[in-house]
């Protein structure tokens, strides 16, 4: 039975990562570029949820209504600051501009909220589920986090394949300048992108607090390095392929923390990126793209 | 007549050759100078503490500008080599504490140790990590050095009449009675000897610059430039681009991997969870403030922004903050098209300017003789 709780655990922490990889998926699908500080708008969202909550208290879901607003805004100015001036420079640039912008958004919560980490209360309350009289337990926390993961990859899909600006998304994915001679505003595509990540990143900063209710400066940032790799994993760019990623990264990660050692489940799934990359770079479901000269 | 001679010797001189023996000489002259304050005991002990530091630093960040500026990709995991270095050298320094009783013996062979081991690292990393590109081999870069950290950090290794014993805790190690401890997990290792001095790191960094000159100038180097231009026209040229970036992906874990034992000798504990992703950030904002491909630009933002936090104890909080702002404003002024074409034309009137002043200021003087 042991087994099994770490199974259900290990799915519950994937999906959260699903949610969190979808915002990589998408940056790295149209913008071209490792967005590195989407770890950290998680930060910010839980901070945000954690401070309207006891400061304020206000209702928990209103709370994350609010947190998942102020996220968007800070995705939108986020682009519109730092990455939208390197448009045409090198890969390189924008990835170091991304490495300055996350430790922006860490050092400046350090500087804001302090070094010492906060006890989030859970934005949840559903009553937990007890099996085989009492051996499985499925927390509250664990069924929301699988529910609102699955609503979101269908409801991120339905927009992105039906809507007018989710197709827009899809072509400039596809060929930029092909979609800007067709009409479609490549800044206001990129920056809906940049929204919608970062709007997901704000309910992942949620479920992650609740689930591991601990909150401080950096705790974005692992977790979203580990997105990152189940983005690649599921293949980067392909909306289904974050959600098989991101729970196989979960269920990877907790395994290993019960069965192999508890100080090398990082290790552990960082291997398992550089065994993709070598044998698969494309992921399971990405598509494989040819360099032209 | 004898400055015109001189004037001719300078000018025939490569540009590169002028450009390495001037920094060679700048690094001389603030090293006679920091050793002639510490000897007459003008510095502060909180300076004497960061002189083996600051060798340590310019020496990573020469290094990493070699795979950044010169190789063209990102390198995340200059912290794991660095790590590498530091243990393997430690461990070495701890195990012929007893044999080799002549220090400048012992600790060069240390050092060369823990070079040689974080190159082999940076090549069996490179491998796999060099068939990548951008992005992903950032991220590689990254999940390694972490790997690196959290075995180390993970490890414990005990010596005894037995032999060797290796495990992941401290219960598995089964040490006999007489058995000593080496690696303690997250613990780390203790009684490093002490052998680190500013006189080692200022050989070391030379060493390093002179390295690193050599190889940009080199045949090798010029591979290395033209895979970082354009790597599909290299390729069709005929050259190997694996192992030119391989080459200097070692390389450049060779050079951490001195640097991490300079930095392990001037302690006399090691942890591994000194060797985290936000040092290798550090390094790479040495890099990017010193200018991509600067390679004495590197020792010099890596000496200044060591110094400045520590001199100015007010601003040591925001520290972190003002590396963030570095990365960032840095990149968009030296990326940016329409940001470039703004510095470029005002201080180039600003250099126009200057000129005009000190032109008048020779005319001036003339007429006075």
């Amino acid at each position: 039975m042991g087994f099994l709780n770490n199974l259900i655990n290990g799915i519950s922490l994937g999906s959260i990562y699903a949610v969190i990889a979808l915002g990589y998926t998408l940056v790295y699908g149209i913008a071209k570029m490792l967005n590195f500080a989407h770890g950290d708008v998680i930060m910010v969202g839980g901070y945000v949820i954690f401070y309207s909550m006891t400061s304020f208290s206000i209702n928990p879901y209103l709370s994350v209504l609010i947190a998942v607003i102020v996220c968007t805004v800070l995705g939108i100015v986020i682009e519109k600051i730092a990455y939208k001036p390197l448009r045409q420079a090198t890969s390189l640039s924008v990835l170091i501009t991304a490495i300055g912008v996350s430790y922006f958004l860490q050092n400046s919560a350090l500087l804001l909220f302090g070094e010492k980490p906060v006890n989030f209360t859970s934005v949840v309350n559903v009553p937990s589920i007890s099996l085989f009289d009492g051996q499985v337990v499925i927390t509250g926390e664990a069924i929301v986090a699988i529910v609102v993961s699955i609503l979101i990859v269908i409801g991120l899909s339905l927009f992105i394949n039906k809507t007018k600006s989710g197709r827009a998304m899809l072509a400039v994915s596809e060929d930029k300048d092909a979609a800007q001679l067709m009409g479609i505003n490549i800044n206001r595509t990129i920056s809906l992108t940049f929204a919608i990540g970062s709007g997901l990143a704000a309910i992942a900063g949620a479920l992650l607090c609740s689930a591991y209710p601990t909150l401080q400066n950096t705790t974005g940032a692992m977790p979203g390095i580990k997105a990152f790799v189940a983005a690649v994993f599921g293949g980067i760019g392909s909306v289904p392929g974050a959600m098989i990623g991101g729970i196989l990264i979960g269920v990877i990660e907790i395994l290993g923390r019960a069965y192999i050692s508890p100080q090398l489940s990082d290790a552990i799934v960082f291997a398992v990126l550089i065994l993709v990359l070598i044998i698969k770079p494309t992921g399971i479901l990405g598509k494989k793209v040819r360099e032209k000269v | 007549m004898n400055n015109k001679t001189a004037l001719a010797k300078t000018k025939m001189l490569k540009p590169q050759t002028k450009k390495s023996f001037t920094t060679y000489i700048m690094v001389t002259v603030v090293f006679v100078i920091m050793m002639i304050l510490s000897s007459t005991g003008n510095v502060s002990s909180q300076i004497d503490g960061l002189l083996v530091p600051l060798c340590v630093y310019s020496i990573l960040a020469v290094s990493l500008n070699l795979t950044v500026g010169i190789l063209g990709e990102l390198s995340l995991g200059q912290a794991g080599f660095m790590c590498v270095g530091a243990y393997a050298s430690a461990l070495f320094s701890i195990a012929t504490k007893e044999t080799i009783l002549v220090e400048w013996v012992r600790f060069p062979l240390a050092i060369l140790v823990g070079g040689i081991f974080a190159a082999i690292f940076g090549i069996l990393i490179g491998i796999p990590v060099l068939r990548l590109n951008g992005d992903y081999l950032a991220i590689v870069t990254l999940a390694f050095g972490e790997i690196i950290k959290n075995v180390f950090a993970a490890l414990y290794v005990g010596i005894d009449s037995k032999g060797l014993h290796i495990a992941l805790n401290q219960a598995d190690m089964n040490l006999e009675a007489d058995g000593t401890e080496i690696i303690r997990g997250a613990l780390g290792v203790k009684g490093v000897p002490n052998d680190s001095s500013f006189v080692v790191g200022f050989i070391l960094l030379l060493i390093t610059l002179i390295i690193s000159y050599n190889y940009i100038n080199s045949r090798t180097g010029r591979a290395v430039k033209a895979i970082r231009d354009n790597s599909i026209a290299t390729e069709s040229v005929g050259l190997n681009i694996t192992k030119y970036k391989l080459i200097t992906f070692a390389l450049t874990a060779f050079l951490a991997g001195i640097a991490g034992a300079l930095y392990s000798h001037n302690y006399s504990t090691l942890q591994a969870s000194k060797f985290d992703y936000n040092l290798s950030i550090l390094i790479l904002v040495f890099v990017v403030l010193g200018g991509i491909g600067n390679i004495r630009g590197s020792v010099i933002a890596a000496i200044i922004l060591t110094l400045i936090p520590e001199l100015l104890r007010s601003i040591n909080s925001y520290r972190m903050l003002i590396y963030s702002i570095v990365l960032i404003v840095m990149m968009i002024l030296t990326s940016n098209e329409k940001a470039r074409t703004f510095i470029v034309t005002n201080f180039g009137k600003l250099k126009g300017m200057v000129l005009k002043i000190f032109k008048r200021k020779d005319t001036a003087e003339k007429e006075v003789k």
